[in-house]
């Protein structure tokens, strides 16, 4: 091999960081962008197979607004209890970390609760027609980003209650906390898809 | 001398056939021709081109071997020349590019020209593994419904709809025209205006299947009178049996399960899963063209159609041999 | 020294197998790909014999309808999906680490965990193939005919999971290939001085990101057209047809650049060490890349040509299909005039490139003809079709792609390929690849339709078929001297030179084959061409711990220390974790419930993996 000639160190650089320098955050973000693209990918289809149809929906009612907009009202006040918790992540607060842990769990069972009534609501089934397949498509992709990051949030939670976080494991939860960003801002769009365009859009 | 070689070695090949898109027998297939040739040019020399500067690159190689400096840094004038060969390369490209664009665009015009008022007008329904094609005409006499065959006028457009029924087939006659599928759910069209006369062969060009490779179209083009000719035959109804035989095989065929899938016109036959057999005679081949029609072939369709043509949806017919022999007499009697 | 066996003893797996299995070097792991990947091409390509064999003779009785269906869509799908992406990915796995001198890939598990479920998408649908019930509607398997109505039974149900297989492999090493690429490249290799091979994987990596996604929810919706009763292909309940062609060619014109940017990576390697000159035009050569990257993406329409869609829109797709020829052109130009302007030694590596440069530049024109719409329909599903998609797939990525391997088995073996062997492979390749596919030109236009398993006599096209397949047996024999090449070069007990090309590139100054921590130092760039500008030992920075495995973490352009990070150990999980996604992609093709009960053990080996180890000092366990 190639004799290497030491011209510095860097073993005085910090093992951690937050944000773009820590490796985490990159997966996280990766992982944005796939799912993000398969709801755009979603979003399309859902688009095609409307400009198909004369009506919106092609028979029968509209979604039910009720539950649907119960979860985008939690759905967004969560994010007040995640942004805290991101704050506090940072500041190394370990006891808030705990708390906004178990919070956000709470938050998290809550909307999927609610999830499961709204399926119920939908006022159509998944094999009525290509309209209630879409829907049930769109619907069944964000519960299953809820149940995954409510599942990730939960082992986070017990991992954190065990030991003490280190700059590591914060530098997790802090992209955890982004993820569900990208959860609550992709059901904004699904949500004027499912709820909002059938009835009105045509 | 690409272009000339590849021409050599199809003219060679035979650039003539009944089923082949270098034997342009119609308007489409000759403007698709146009196309053909200017990208063997504009093609041909860029190909041609690269390839000589690859021979100089490699010519150019095998001499430096033969020098002994040391060519790890490239000389800085040296790129600067190649940096404007490179500009002057990537131009030429963008103009070959715009040249073939502006030539398919301009063509794809040609062919997308407004729909003549005086076009034949058929419909052509695929099914998995055959083609039912209907001539329609205002005057419900006037139609005609036959299968795996057309007939066109020559010098004259017929505007033909494509349909299917189950999955995407493809309706593919290279002498006339390019393909266009056939989409469940959906009419896409293609008009084709023949100027020669002759048999062509056609043949669905999008996997549909077990026997996707036999499905065929056999096409012939007519002058003005065959045409008519062709068309006043297939108009008639269907020809009543005229011997005790082909009596009984009319009878065969009425009592038997054929009624329930086929149409004869004039009978009480109006079956419509399978092809209309009112002028099943007159056809040159059978089961889309996998089978060549005679009485023999015929009977063994009849009995045995997956031993011809596996996955067919033709069910096996079993009958004692005189009253096959009665049916196949009475069938290839309906010319 | 101290370091280095401390190094050794850090970044050491267990021996024997369990060592084998819990392995998260992206060396083993990648040399696994390959291996593995290479299995499933000599599969595809028996498959393609049989096939030839059939077609060699009008009305052939080889095999019949049936079997020859399920022949060609398994050819189809083991090259594209088990083959050209996977090998692509192998090489990049293995080179990318030590080309940006760092010294594991990003998420090692995640490396082990995407081999695993690639390994059992790939046994999966060849265990469905010879139990009958293989895939049999083609690689990119149109509805309706892939639907519930015209497919019943579970073949194409198997083909759709092995989709969703292949496609959460190629995507995690999609993740990591542009973590290591954009965050562990060596202090100096700014994205100005980055080689051209880690710029390919770079731009291929995001476009797998962006394509399978499509191919995903392609797959997923035929799925439950097929199990649940959906309808989003179904005409009659407001579905569409259609809706897969877009989505999966979507993905579909995306992939096969997706397997030809790593190739072009390829070829810029070995052009440059081979031509003993730094490339030329290399600022051309990077936009070209990003460009093709960008462009792959507004192609798709053009295989959907003839299905009867607005005409308007049909010419934006024929310009944006040419267009994308000009970056092709200018990069040929820019490699040619490398080895003109260079001094070539034309080993093996040198001629597959050469090989490329012939046979891709073809199947690129046969492209540009059929971007435009009437010729297109003329030449759409024909064998014509076949032959350009060969020429660009064979001689635009297998060509490099040997030629990569003569090149880089020195440094995966620290052994050289036979050389006249290596000659023999490249002809016989190239003269049957060519006997094999050209005729298929003439063939398509003479009428020939594509997917037949046979055809009738008075057609003309029986000479043009014979010649196909005795090409075809041609291919093969050169495969069995590559094969054997390799098997006798790896036996024996001959070294190579550590840098026997004399390259450029920074994975030449590791030892051949690498340390397993790859560099006891942080090499320390200070060109494009570090290897030829430093001619003695290479700068370098030291202070990455020895007594745990760490990497030197820089910024994303100028390649500036940041952090150090912890890599997590050697870990059986990943393989847990793949064995229950396998229970659960498997399961789902019988029941949706599936999904429900295999998420169970997906989820206790995912956590298992992730969940922190108390023994190590200071680090939380890492994906």
């Amino acid at each position: 091999m190639r004799p290497l000639r030491i011209t510095g160190d860097i073993g005085g650089l910090p093992d951690h960081a937050f944000g773009p320098a820590s490796l985490g955050w990159w997966g996280t973000v990766g992982f944005m962008l796939i799912e993000g693209m398969a709801f755009l990918l979603a979003a399309g289809a859902y688009f095609y197979l409307m400009s198909d149809e004369s009506t919106w929906p092609p028979g029968g009612q509209p979604p039910s607004l009720l539950y649907g907009t119960l979860f985008t009202a939690l759905a967004v006040l969560s994010e007040a209890p995640n942004v805290w918790l991101s704050r506090r992540t940072h500041a190394g607060d370990v006891r808030a970390i705990r708390i906004g842990l178990w919070i956000m769990v709470a938050i998290g069972v809550a909307l999927m609760v609610i999830r499961g009534f709204e399926f119920g609501a939908l006022n159509v089934r998944w094999h009525d027609n290509a309209y209630g397949s879409i829907l049930w498509a769109l619907m069944l992709m964000h519960t299953v980003h809820i149940a995954t990051d409510l599942y990730d949030t939960v082992v986070l939670a017990v991992i954190v209650a065990l030991h003490a976080p280190d700059s590591r494991k914060r530098s997790d939860v802090a992209d955890n906390v982004m993820y569900w960003h990208f959860v609550v801002v992709t059901w904004l769009a699904i949500y004027v898809l499912v709820y909002l365009l059938p009835g009105h859009a045509k | 001398m690409r272009p000339a070689i590849f021409s050599a070695i199809l003219l060679l090949a035979g650039c003539r056939g009944r089923q082949n898109a270098l034997d342009f027998a119609s308007d489409q297939s000759s403007a698709i021709g146009d196309v053909w040739h200017l990208m063997l040019v504009v093609c041909g020399v860029m190909y041609l081109l690269m390839m000589l500067l690859l021979g100089w690159a490699i010519w150019r190689a095998l001499k430096a071997r033969a020098a002994s400096h040391d060519a790890r840094t490239a000389a800085p004038g040296v790129d600067r020349k190649w940096r404007a060969a490179l500009a002057a390369w990537s131009a030429l490209i963008v103009l070959g590019l715009f040249v073939l664009a502006g030539g398919s665009f301009l063509v794809d015009r040609r062919l997308a020209r407004g729909e003549d008022p005086n076009a034949l007008q058929v419909r052509i329904t695929a099914s998995e593994w055959w083609w039912q094609v209907e001539y329609l005409d205002p005057a419900p006499s006037h139609t005609i419904v036959t299968a795996n065959e057309l007939h066109l006028p020559v010098d004259r457009p017929t505007h033909v709809e494509l349909r299917s029924n189950d999955v995407i087939h493809s309706f593919w006659v290279p002498n006339l025209n390019g393909k266009t599928d056939l989409i469940p759910g959906r009419s896409n069209f293609q008009t084709l205006t023949p100027r020669r006369t002759g048999r062509w062969r056609g043949q669905c060009a999008e996997f549909c299947g077990l026997e996707h490779a036999r499905m065929a179209m056999d096409v012939t083009v007519h002058d003005a009178a065959g045409f008519a000719e062709w068309q006043a035959a297939q108009r008639a109804l269907a020809k009543a049996p005229d011997t005790p035989r082909r009596t009984e095989g009319q009878h065969v065929f009425m009592t038997s399960t054929c009624a329930s899938c086929h149409t004869i016109a004039g009978t009480d036959a109006s079956g419509k899963v399978g092809p209309d057999l009112t002028h099943l005679a007159s056809r040159h081949s059978l089961a889309a063209g996998a089978l060549p029609l005679d009485a023999k072939t015929l009977a063994a369709w009849i009995s045995q159609p997956h031993a011809e043509k596996p996955g067919t949806n033709m069910p096996a017919t079993d009958l004692p041999p005189d009253r096959l022999g009665a049916l196949v007499d009475y069938l290839m009697s309906l010319r | 020294m101290n370091t280095a066996r401390e190094l050794d003893a850090t970044w050491a797996d267990a021996p024997g197998w369990r060592g084998w299995i819990a392995t998260v070097d992206h060396k083993r792991i990648g040399r696994r790909y390959l291996v593995t990947a290479f299995v499933f091409f000599i599969m595809g390509g028996i498959l393609a014999l049989v096939m030839r064999t059939q077609l060699a003779y009008p009305n052939g009785h080889v095999v019949g309808p049936d079997r020859y269906n399920q022949l060609f869509s398994m050819h189809g799908s083991s090259m594209m999906f088990l083959f050209a992406v996977p090998v692509m990915e192998a090489v990049a796995v293995y080179i990318v680490p030590l080309m940006c001198g760092t010294r594991n890939i990003a998420f090692p598990r995640l490396n082990a965990f995407s081999y695993w479920i690639y390994l059992f998408g790939g046994i999966m649908i060849y265990a469905a193939f010879f139990l009958n019930v293989g895939p049999e509607t083609g690689w990119f398997s149109y509805v309706p005919l892939a639907g519930p109505q015209f497919s019943p039974g579970k073949r194409t149900d198997f083909w759709a999971q092995m989709i969703t297989f292949t496609e959460v492999a190629a995507l995690a090493v999609a993740i990591e290939l542009i973590v290591t690429i954009l965050k562990m490249r060596a202090p100096g290799m700014t994205l100005a001085r980055m080689p051209l091979f880690l710029w390919s994987m770079l731009v291929t990596s995001f476009m797998v990101v962006f394509a399978m996604p499509a191919v995903m929810l392609a797959s997923s919706f035929l799925i439950m057209d097929r199990l649940v009763g959906t309808h989003y292909y179904n005409a009659a309940e407001g579905g569409d047809p259609l809706l897969w062609q877009h989505l999966f060619w979507f993905f579909g014109h995306p992939e096969v650049y997706i397997i030809f940017l790593p190739a072009l990576g390829m070829v810029s390697s070995i052009t440059q060490t081979f031509a003993r000159r730094p490339v030329f035009g290399r600022l051309a050569l990077v936009v070209s890349l990003v460009a093709t990257g960008f462009l792959a993406f507004g192609l798709w329409v053009h295989h959907m040509f003839a299905t009867g869609l607005p005409r308007m829109g049909n010419s934006f797709y024929t310009a944006a299909s040419m267009m994308i020829a000009l970056p092709s052109g200018v990069q040929i130009f820019c490699w040619m005039v490398t080895l003109g302007t260079g001094r070539p030694k034309f080993s093996t590596p040198l001629l597959f490139v050469i090989g490329f440069f012939i046979t891709f530049v073809l199947g690129g024109l046969t492209g540009v003809m059929q971007a435009s719409v009437p010729l297109d329909l003329q030449l759409h599903d024909t064998y014509f079709v076949v032959a350009h998609f060969h020429y660009v797939l064979i001689g635009g990525s297998v060509f490099p792609l040997f030629g990569a391997f003569f090149y880089w088995f020195p440094k995966f073996t620290g052994k050289a390929l036979n050389e006249t062997a290596g000659k023999w492979t490249f002809w016989l390749f190239f003269t049957g690849f060519n006997v094999t596919f050209f005729p298929m030109h003439i063939a398509g236009l003479q009428g020939m339709p594509r997917r037949v398993y046979t055809y009738p006599g008075d057609m003309g096209w029986g000479l043009w078929n014979l010649m196909s397949t005795a090409g075809s047996y041609l291919i093969a024999i050169s495969m069995l001297v590559f094969i054997v090449n390799v098997v006798r070069t790896l036996r024996s007990r001959e070294t190579a030179a550590e840098n026997p090309w004399d390259a450029p590139d920074l994975e030449w100054a590791a030892a051949s084959p690498p340390a397993k921590y790859n560099f006891a130092a942080v090499p320390v760039v200070t060109s494009d061409t570090p290897l030829w500008t430093e001619r003695d030992a290479l700068g370098a920075l030291s202070g990455l711990r020895d007594d745990r495995p760490e990497v030197l973490i820089t910024s994303a352009v100028e390649a500036a220390p940041q952090i150090r990070w912890g890599m997590p150990s050697p870990s059986v999980w990943p393989l847990v974790t793949a064995l229950g996604l396998t229970v659960m992609f498997v399961w789902s093709i019988f029941t949706p419930w599936g999904i429900v009960w295999g998420a169970i053990p997906f989820a206790i080996g995912a956590t298992v993996w992730f969940w922190p180890k108390r023994s190590q000092p200071g680090l939380e366990s890492e994906s």
